[in-house]
């Protein structure tokens, strides 16, 4: 999930309540009454010179960036492709949350040509139900722009691709240059050393961890990372899709090493939300945080904190076999909706955003996420970026996140379970929850 | 009440006359209004009661997942789920809802403890604010406008009120007692074993002053002579209120009744702006709107819990219905 603002709407309510009360697939009647947000228009005549030639008429583009920083930035992009490509792009603004929840009802009723969504499993369910259109003769042109795994993020089950990757971050673990400077800690890069940090840091008065998962995904982003460095990434996305039980062992060993880790966590973290955790490390009082930077960067900008005193390590190394070769790094990105209407100006879109001068332009404000076009060093990426870059282009293979790589229902399912976990990290409790979660598996992949 | 049936009853045969010569009298215009007037209320009903209902109940014998049609065929089993939708599932939802799905029966649990709480303590309580204030009290219209505020707020910004008392690092009651340190605080809303109650403090909060103003508006209604007949018979304020006052507010008492069993039938709101429904506060109606509302949907999975929460509500419905259809036929044809 990964997207701040949990607050739920007025339209979710009232969804909730249509659903509720069986007639949960009205077609467009939510998606109807979308926000129409700032168009972009700045009306080009056909003698603009694009690269990818002219296109008339207009395209809609079903957004989900309605924080006003990335609603500025998306629309100073739909502006860019206008001006490419001579398509004009009116820009439909939907708030992030309500979006996500409506997408089903929405891509069967009267979407937009163009939709924002989130690359991995999430997206290819969509795909896989005829929902999304292939975009393979796009990928033709734009493929020499980025490397083979973000083709692979954007490829659906049935081998087509059917989006256009803009952005995407790091899960990584942040502290305090400061902190670590005046009592003389440093980076740890195994298991054994991150355990010996932690205690140092216990008995020097600092909560080693901050942690929150008040509002149930935030811990998810533990597991993906520990199963990766333990059991590897195969393994990792095997599981999301249920191809290999929960109850077995190398899950076991995952809980195993959190559990391990639990004594050097905030405690009470089913009751804080993550902002607050994030307080705490801005504040100094805990000593690491392992999140997105896409939520630690942005929190410290929010709170006007000291952003060049914080820095960011990639989780240390347990399994010496898979080393640090993996992380979860989220992608974002551009998809055509199967009932679009102007299908030939939306690709021409999609062939503009697919290019490095593009993404650079859509990150100009952006001070957490990273394009992943070859070779693209915005002029305007501080510290936190620029090494995002190196660290993900290190890894042999990126993960989406829990409920980006699973069926969502499951991830559904899985917050319940870890929350469980946190409140009781035994032996005894790990073996009852890895049982629940493969009899929901069985329930949500098959039967 | 006996004297008032007693002069109605003779009464009643002639009037009957009147008026069935009174509809034979309607003109054809008049009977189109009537049909007008009755028939458009009982359509909305048709179409915004029973057809959902009855869809739901349809819908909970389905796998679904929102995308595509509805057809006949039984569900495979064994097969990935999105090969295997819009297909009959017997009722394999009920099942899995009993038996695997963890989330249920800690649902119902909290369901029954929130009606408990109402039923015991929230109402009650409303009940004595109301006698209280209507004793006359100093400062009662002080009171009474103190404790109806939180009415008027809606659920949403209730619940949002309460979390910055109950947070845990910065919140006023553990800055107030001292405990929002980082190895002491208390966490109200995290902690499984605490949060249903932190809650129902919160849903309390709002439902006292709510009852307090219907019973408020019951007591002024009780005729003052039946209080000043109690008294010259020596009766105490206790035995007032209970031989006397509150068997008079009978009609008020039952409506108090079904609204206290309603709120806690739909409590949806607190839960949901809390944690959206999960760690302790699983309530039926956030399950059926986490599964059928959102990404993937389950919508025959929770349309089955809604069926359930229908006949867990048809309980205290049929109950108070019965209650009056018996009155009404006691009191006769009028």
């Amino acid at each position: 999930m990964s997207d701040a603002g949990m607050s739920p709407s007025r339209r979710t309510l009232l969804r909730g309540l249509a659903g509720a009360a069986g007639i949960s697939v009205a077609g467009g009647l939510i998606s109807a009454c979308s926000s129409s947000g700032s168009g972009s228009g700045t009306p080009s005549s056909g003698s603009s010179t694009g690269s990818s030639g002219t296109v008339g008429g207009t395209v809609s583009f079903g957004s989900n960036y309605s924080d006003p920083g990335v609603k500025a930035a998306f629309a100073s992009l739909c502006t860019a492709a206008t001006a490419a490509t001579g398509a004009q792009i009116k820009i439909n603004t939907v708030d992030h949350n309500t979006f996500q929840q409506d997408i089903t009802a929405y891509l069967q009723g009267t979407p937009d040509d163009l939709f924002t969504w989130f690359a991995g499993y999430r997206m290819q369910y969509f795909a896989a139900q005829g929902l999304a259109l292939p975009i393979d003769d796009v990928w033709a042109k734009i493929g020499g722009n980025f490397n083979a795994a973000a083709k692979t993020l954007s490829t659906g089950l049935d081998g087509h691709q059917y989006m256009v990757p803009i952005y995407n971050y790091p899960w990584v673990v942040f502290y305090n240059k400061s902190v670590f400077a005046a009592k003389g800690y440093t980076v740890p890069t195994t298991w054994d050393q991150l355990i010996a940090l932690a205690k140092k840091m216990k008995t020097d008065g600092i909560i080693p961890f901050a942690f929150a998962d008040k509002d149930g995904w935030p811990a998810l982003g533990t597991f993906d990372i520990l199963n990766m460095r333990i059991n590897g990434y195969d393994y990792h996305i095997k599981l999301m899709k249920h191809e290999i039980p929960w109850t077995d062992p190398g899950v076991t060993q995952v809980f195993q090493h959190w559990a391990e880790l639990m004594p050097y966590m905030q405690t009470g973290a089913n009751g804080r939300i993550w902002q607050d955790a994030a307080k705490t490390l801005e504040a100094k009082q805990a000593g690491m945080l392992y999140q997105g930077t896409n939520q630690v960067a942005q929190q410290y900008v929010t709170d006007k904190a000291n952003l060049a005193d914080l820095d960011f390590f990639v989780y240390p190394e347990i399994n010496p076999s898979y080393a640090q070769d993996y992380m979860d790094a989220p992608t974002d990105g551009f998809m055509i909706s199967k009932k679009a209407k102007n299908v030939d100006a939306a690709k021409a879109i999609l062939e503009y955003i697919g290019t490095g001068a593009a993404e650079a332009d859509f990150l100009k404000t952006d001070q957490w996420d990273v394009g992943l076009a070859q070779g693209l060093s915005a002029p305007t990426y501080d510290a936190i970026q620029k090494k995002s870059v190196v660290e993900i282009g290190k890894c042999k293979a990126v993960a989406q996140f829990m409920d980006r790589d699973s069926d969502p229902a499951m991830a559904t399912a899985m917050i319940a379970i870890i929350q469980k976990f946190i409140d009781d990290p035994s032996t005894g409790n790990i073996a009852t929850l890895q049982k629940s979660a493969e009899a929901q598996a069985k329930t949500i992949y098959t039967s | 009440m006996s004297s008032a049936t007693d002069t109605q009853v003779p009464a009643a045969a002639p009037a009957k006359a009147r008026r069935r010569r009174g509809l034979r009298r309607l003109s054809a215009r008049d009977r189109v209004v009537v049909a007008l007037l009755l028939g458009i209320p009982l359509l909305l009903d048709l179409a915004f009661v029973w057809f959902p209902a009855l869809a739901t109940v349809f819908l909970s014998f389905t796998k679904w997942n929102g995308v595509g049609g509805l057809h006949t065929k039984t569900c495979l089993p064994n097969v990935p789920s999105i090969l295997n939708n819009g297909c009959l599932y017997g009722i394999q939802n009920y099942h899995q809802a009993v038996t695997i799905y963890p989330e249920f029966w800690p649902a119902v649990r909290h369901n029954l403890i929130w009606l408990a709480v109402f039923v015991l303590f929230a109402t009650p309580l409303g009940m004595l604010f109301a006698v209280l204030i209507d004793r006359g009290i100093k400062g009662s219209r002080m009171y009474q406008s103190i404790l109806f505020l939180p009415v008027m707020l809606s659920l949403a910004l209730i619940g949002i009120i309460w979390e910055f008392m109950y947070s845990q690092n910065l919140g006023l009651i553990n800055t107030v007692i001292g405990r929002n340190g980082n190895s002491n605080a208390i966490d109200w809303l995290g902690n499984p074993h605490l949060n249903l109650w932190a809650v129902l403090v919160e849903a309390t909060w709002r439902q006292a002053g709510y009852v307090m103003v219907l019973y408020l508006a019951g007591l002024k209604a009780v005729d003052p002579t039946l209080r000043e007949a109690a008294v010259v018979d020596g009766a105490n304020a206790w035995q007032t209120f209970w031989r006397v006052v509150f068997p008079v507010m009978r009609p008020i008492n039952v409506v108090i009744m079904v609204v206290t069993v309603i709120e806690s039938l739909r409590a949806f709101d607190l839960v949901y702006i809390t944690n959206k429904g999960i760690n302790g506060l699983e309530l039926l109606s956030v399950l059926v709107t986490s599964n059928i509302v959102g990404e993937t949907q389950r919508v025959g999975f929770g349309s089955a819990l809604g069926v359930v929460l229908l006949v867990i509500s048809l309980v205290p419905i049929c109950i108070f219905l019965f209650q009056t259809f018996r009155r009404e036929s006691r009191e006769g044809p009028s």
